[in-house]
């Protein structure tokens, strides 16, 4: 590999290429392609047992695919050393924490293994919002509590990747969109961040691209917006009028009269495109719902 | 190094909040002081108590805590958050291991204080100790590997710890079961600890517990290469 394709790659901090994965006569990924470039929040959205988890397996070394090539920051990801790892946030969908051990203790752990001061604990905690559970066993943590914990310690070594599993799974809307906070700060900071989810609310408010990944394929690929606006087959716009009216115009400059005149007369109560959810654009993909 | 260290002081803190493996530790232990310091009965070989309980202890404590301990990172996924963190399974292992060892050399010392020993006799008794903990390990190790949760550990571990525990007194009442019985590493440590007064090891005994070391050790190398850590 020279110098210059070398360089590329590392600016896309993922890629996938043609990847694919059985287990015995279970093909779980088929000839799945994708690059995330570094910086970027990127979204694989799907069901349960699409084959989610199976490709963050996939992308962090832990399992080795039958055929194409992954690359991690510019490695393959068969070679991945301890430098790469080094480098990887990873937040489970299980958590993955000590269950007798305390917030504190959860992270002091991770602090000596990823050779960081302990100082950085405490503003972490802070920032996450368990600094005042901090003496407090994992066990007894709520549902939000606990993922808070497993985002804070995907958090200690400044990862360059952060590969979230499901992070808002199950968790109320307050705490959702805390961390979708969380999220959007380690972006600002640098940070690429890949997460699975079945919440396509999730994928639109954080993600610059998302693919949609139905049995192992992926079935889309772009910006939440572009994937919206290509199964947008009606292209109307939909007005509903003060007295109750719902008008249905072409979205086109034929209409623009129509709607300047409604706008003068102060007669709009709500305006809404016919562009689908990506809900909806998986449904029509597939015949299943996300969740 | 520094994996190893904090794999092994996380493993501590984690066991003193873990009364089932904590009791595994201190157990037989404080039995053998009451017992030795209790029952005195004429007649009773010296140290008759502490080699009983050494080799139950040898037979139990190592390869149900490991087992379990190994069984539970991987039911919790906490194995798995670790191997992606720059730990690799090799220092994993060492430092659960390493920990298991020196709490239950612990355990061992106070027996050996318990009894009544010379300085010679109480380094061999630590000595025969350390290589039953060890193979004891390497079993545990083997089946925590296996196993893909708690339940399953325990339901393999503990049989299996009721046969080498228990092998050594039932082969005192059984000559039939004596003959099996001699095979079984903590049947050797028991005969080694009872005869520590001739300040020689058998032969036979030191190559029936390397020969069990050995076969252990290969039982955990397949394990590992079957299931992984994961």
């Amino acid at each position: 590999m020279n110098m210059e394709t070398k360089n590329l790659k590392i600016k896309c901090a993922v890629a996938a290429q043609e990847l694919s994965l059985s287990f015995g006569a279970n093909q779980v990924l088929n000839k799945v392609s994708f690059e995330i470039p570094s910086g970027e929040i990127f979204g694989l959205l799907g069901p349960s047992g699409a084959g989610k988890t199976t490709l963050i397996k996939l992308l962090t070394g832990q399992l080795k695919p039958d055929e194409g090539q992954a690359t991690l920051l510019g490695r393959d990801t068969r070679e991945l050393r301890a430098a790469e790892h080094g480098q990887i946030g990873m937040m489970i969908d299980a958590f993955g924490l000590y269950d007798r051990l305390s917030v504190m203790s959860n992270l002091a752990f991770y602090a000596d293994i990823y050779h960081v001061s302990r100082n950085k604990i405490t503003g972490i905690l802070k920032s996450i919002g368990l600094y005042e559970a901090r003496n407090t066993a994992a066990a007894k943590l709520s549902k939000g509590m606990k993922s808070r914990l497993s985002l804070a310690r995907a958090l200690m070594n400044d990862a360059k990747i952060l590969f979230l599993d499901e992070p808002t799974s199950g968790l109320d809307p307050v705490t959702t969109r805390e961390i979708h906070g969380i999220l959007k700060a380690q972006k600002e900071q640098g940070a690429t961040i890949f997460l699975t989810t079945h919440n396509m609310y999730e994928a639109e408010a954080l993600c610059d691209h998302v693919a949609l990944l139905s049995r192992g394929h992926i079935l889309e690929y772009g910006t939440p917006a572009d994937v919206r606006r290509k199964y947008n087959h009606l292209n109307r716009l939909q007005i509903t009028l003060k007295d109750g009216q719902k008008v249905s115009l072409e979205n086109s400059s034929a209409s623009a009269l129509q709607v300047k005149e409604y706008l003068e007369q102060e007669a709009i109560e709500a305006i809404h495109s016919t562009e689908p959810t990506l809900e909806t654009v998986f449904i029509e993909l597939t015949g299943e719902k996300l969740e | 190094m520094n994996h190893f260290i904090a794999i092994f002081k996380k493993q501590m803190k984690d066991t003193l909040k873990n009364k089932t493996v904590l009791i595994q530790f201190v157990m037989f232990p404080i039995l053998t002081v009451i017992m030795n310091n209790a029952i005195k009965i004429e007649g009773m070989p010296k140290n008759f108590f502490v080699s009983m309980f050494a080799a139950m202890y040898v037979g139990m404590a190592p390869l149900t805590s490991i087992s379990a301990i190994i069984a539970e990172e991987k039911e919790q996924n906490t194995l798995r958050v670790l191997l992606m963190s720059n730990v690799k399974p090799h220092e994993y292992l060492l430092g659960v291991g390493s920990y298991i060892w020196i709490a239950c050399m612990l355990g061992a010392s106070v027996m050996c204080a318990a009894g009544s020993y010379t300085l010679q006799e109480s380094l061999a008794f630590l000595g025969i100790m350390a290589a039953g903990i060890l193979t004891s390990l390497l079993l545990g190790a083997a089946i925590g590997t296996r196993s893909k949760n708690q339940m399953m550990a325990a339901s393999v571990s503990v049989p299996v710890m009721m046969v080498f525990s228990f092998l050594p007194m039932l082969a005192m009442f059984n000559t039939g079961i004596a003959k099996l019985a001699r095979f079984a590493y903590s049947q050797q440590v028991v005969l080694m600890l009872e005869q520590i007064d001739a300040r020689s090891l058998k032969p036979d005994s030191v190559f029936i517990v390397g020969a069990n070391i050995l076969l252990f050790m290969m039982l955990f190398v397949l394990s590992y290469k079957k299931c992984g850590l994961d």
